[in-house]
């Protein structure tokens, strides 16, 4: 089996690789309690994970990443700030698609870092990009936090934004969300037709007529506020021409302001280390669909024909999710060292 | 020889054989009625194996038998891929059921999978659980609903009288069958306008994994010609 040495080979290189810079190598379960991920991801995460159970523990997943354990191990004993490596297999269940594999490596490096955010963005970035720089891919960089921001400045109502910003990650619902914003809209007649049945209680159902009483009443979504948004999502080309995209959209979006500087920060951070910005191409919705606990930077590394080799970002929400409370600045990706093996075999 | 898989209860066999007889293919059961033994009269090389409905889908994607009755439903929520497994010879226009999503009548602020998703978003904030969806399709209403992209919900498992779990409070929507509604309406519930997953109905499956001998291929040549 010499492609399985060779991925052996390449595991070990970068995990040495992560432990130079600092990194603690660390190991997770196979097994992961079942309703943090299905917390997290919600019902979704049955079709791409594995489930299974035992009458004392219930419900157990198949890893399908090591975020969740590592953010767990994390927030429950350590102190910032923490870098951390690791390597083994993550399972994901295949219902569509029959070549994918339902099995693969990552080698992992999260960093938790509350220092000067642009600078710790750009050395996680470049950790990646030195560890992939001798083989042809192209990096992508985006930053979930200009869309967000986007959302946020819309002129419409605080509850429809949120409505908005929870389905981020959900396309199709997030236009059709945009569609309702958009017209007018009726409230289905208020005759109850059965009696009180189940848990959700009369009251709410009185509760959510009258947001819905407030939605109806609320001025439609602007047209040319909502082409502003289209035409910000629809930002995907390399780097410098998009800062200057984005910079036009600034002026009729001010919203976006905060975040894009951020980004211009980043990027003057990723110079000091090196990366020339037109090595790099920008997308606004790069990692809304796959990565959904990612809000602020996202980053990945493609190759030709391949899934992404390397694939990473910001992730503080997460962390206040499964802090209980408490939430720390933190960063990090994985790599694939099967496709970086195949990579090398195929040059 | 060609093996065919029927149901063997009930409605679902009883129309399976009228099908069969009014394109000139007798089936029956052998010797008394709690036998699951079949013949076949009016074509050669056919044989009847009778199954539960239920396992009629994993047998035809695993080629154990060449051809089978029974439900889209089950084919579809108990294959995944299933056209790269089975083809579909002939709708046999009975088994009429429709696979829906259905709330408590008296939520008179959800008739549409938005609101659904609205109330699940707001019924988690309140409970701390995600809205709780009772079925036995759980592929087929775990797609519908990613497609739809709601989110905030779970599915608890039902197996049947599914249509009590609102009442029983353990579940706070249901996505089951129904043909005439009236067992949702007699448990105060009602279906969301938008939430009709899949029109199932009885359809004869042709298996695409079965092996075929050359007798095989003119049994079933001869078969599909009666179909038409």
């Amino acid at each position: 089996m010499a492609r399985e040495a060779a991925i052996r080979a390449e595991t070990q290189t970068l995990l040495e690789w992560f432990e130079s810079l600092g990194a603690q190598r660390i190991e997770a379960g196979i097994l992961q309690p079942a309703d943090t991920l299905l917390d997290l991801y919600g019902e979704d995460i049955r079709g791409r994970a594995y489930v299974t159970h035992d009458p004392l523990r219930g419900e157990q997943m198949l890893r399908p990443d090591f975020t969740v354990p590592v953010v767990q191990m994390h927030m429950a004993e350590n102190s910032e700030p923490a870098r951390y490596t690791y390597a083994g297999p993550v399972f994901r269940r295949q219902e569509e698609e029959t070549d994918r594999p339902n099995e693969y490596p990552q080698v992992g490096y999260e960093v938790f870092d509350g220092s000067d955010a642009a600078r710790v963005e750009a050395q996680v970035f470049v950790a990646f990009h030195a560890a992939l720089a001798d083989l042809p891919v192209r990096a992508v960089i985006g930053d979930m936090g200009i869309l967000r921001a986007a959302v946020s400045g819309l002129e419409t109502t605080e509850h429809r934004k949120a409505a908005l910003m929870r389905h981020l990650w959900r396309p199709a619902r997030f236009r059709a969300l945009l569609d309702r914003y958009s017209v007018p809209l009726t409230l289905p007649d208020d005759v109850v037709t059965g009696p009180e049945i189940g848990l959700r209680s009369a009251s709410e159902v009185s509760d959510r007529r009258e947001l819905m009483k407030d939605d109806a009443a609320a001025p439609r979504l602007d047209a040319g506020e909502r082409g502003g948004l289209e035409a910000l999502m629809a930002i995907a080309c390399p780097l410098p021409k998009a800062l200057s995209a984005l910079g036009n959209a600034a002026a009729e979006m001010p919203a976006i302001k905060a975040p894009l500087a951020q980004l211009n920060a980043r990027v003057e951070a990723l110079a000091e280390e090196g990366i020339a910005p037109d090595a790099l191409d920008f997308e606004v919705t790069y990692g809304r669909t796959s990565m959904e606990y990612y809000d602020g930077f996202v980053f990945g590394f493609a190759a030709e024909g391949m899934p992404p080799i390397a694939t990473g970002g910001r992730y503080d929400a997460l962390t206040r999710v499964l802090g209980q409370g408490r939430s720390v600045p933190a960063l990090g990706g994985v790599i694939r060292p099967d496709l970086v093996s195949d990579l090398r075999a195929r040059a | 020889m060609i093996k065919l898989g029927v149901p063997s209860k009930g409605r679902l066999m009883a129309d399976t054989f009228k099908w069969f007889a009014d394109r000139g293919i007798e089936l029956s059961k052998a010797g008394n009625d709690r036998e699951y033994v079949g013949h076949v009269d009016g074509i050669e090389w056919v044989e009847m194996v009778l199954l539960s409905a239920g396992e009629i889908p994993r047998e035809l994607a695993a080629g154990r038998i060449h051809l089978g009755v029974t439900g889209s439903d089950l084919i579809h929520e108990k294959l995944a891929l299933w056209e790269d497994k089975v083809a579909r010879l002939a709708p046999m226009g009975f088994g009429h059921a429709d696979l829906i999503i259905a709330v408590p009548a008296y939520w008179t602020d959800c008739t549409t999978l938005h609101d659904l998703d609205a109330v699940a978003a707001m019924f988690r904030a309140r409970h701390g659980l995600r809205l709780r969806i009772a079925t036995k399709y759980h592929r087929m209403v775990r797609h519908f609903l990613a497609e739809h992209g709601v989110a905030d919900y779970q599915l608890v498992d039902s197996q049947g009288a599914t249509e009590g779990t609102v009442k029983n409070e353990t579940a706070e929507a249901i996505a089951d069958i129904t043909s005439t509604g009236e067992t949702l309406r007699a448990n105060h519930l009602r279906i969301l306008e938008d939430g009709l997953i899949h029109q199932s109905q009885a359809c004869l499956w042709l298996s695409q994994t079965a092996a075929l001998s050359a007798p095989d291929e003119a049994a079933l040549s001869e078969l599909k010609a009666r179909l038409t």
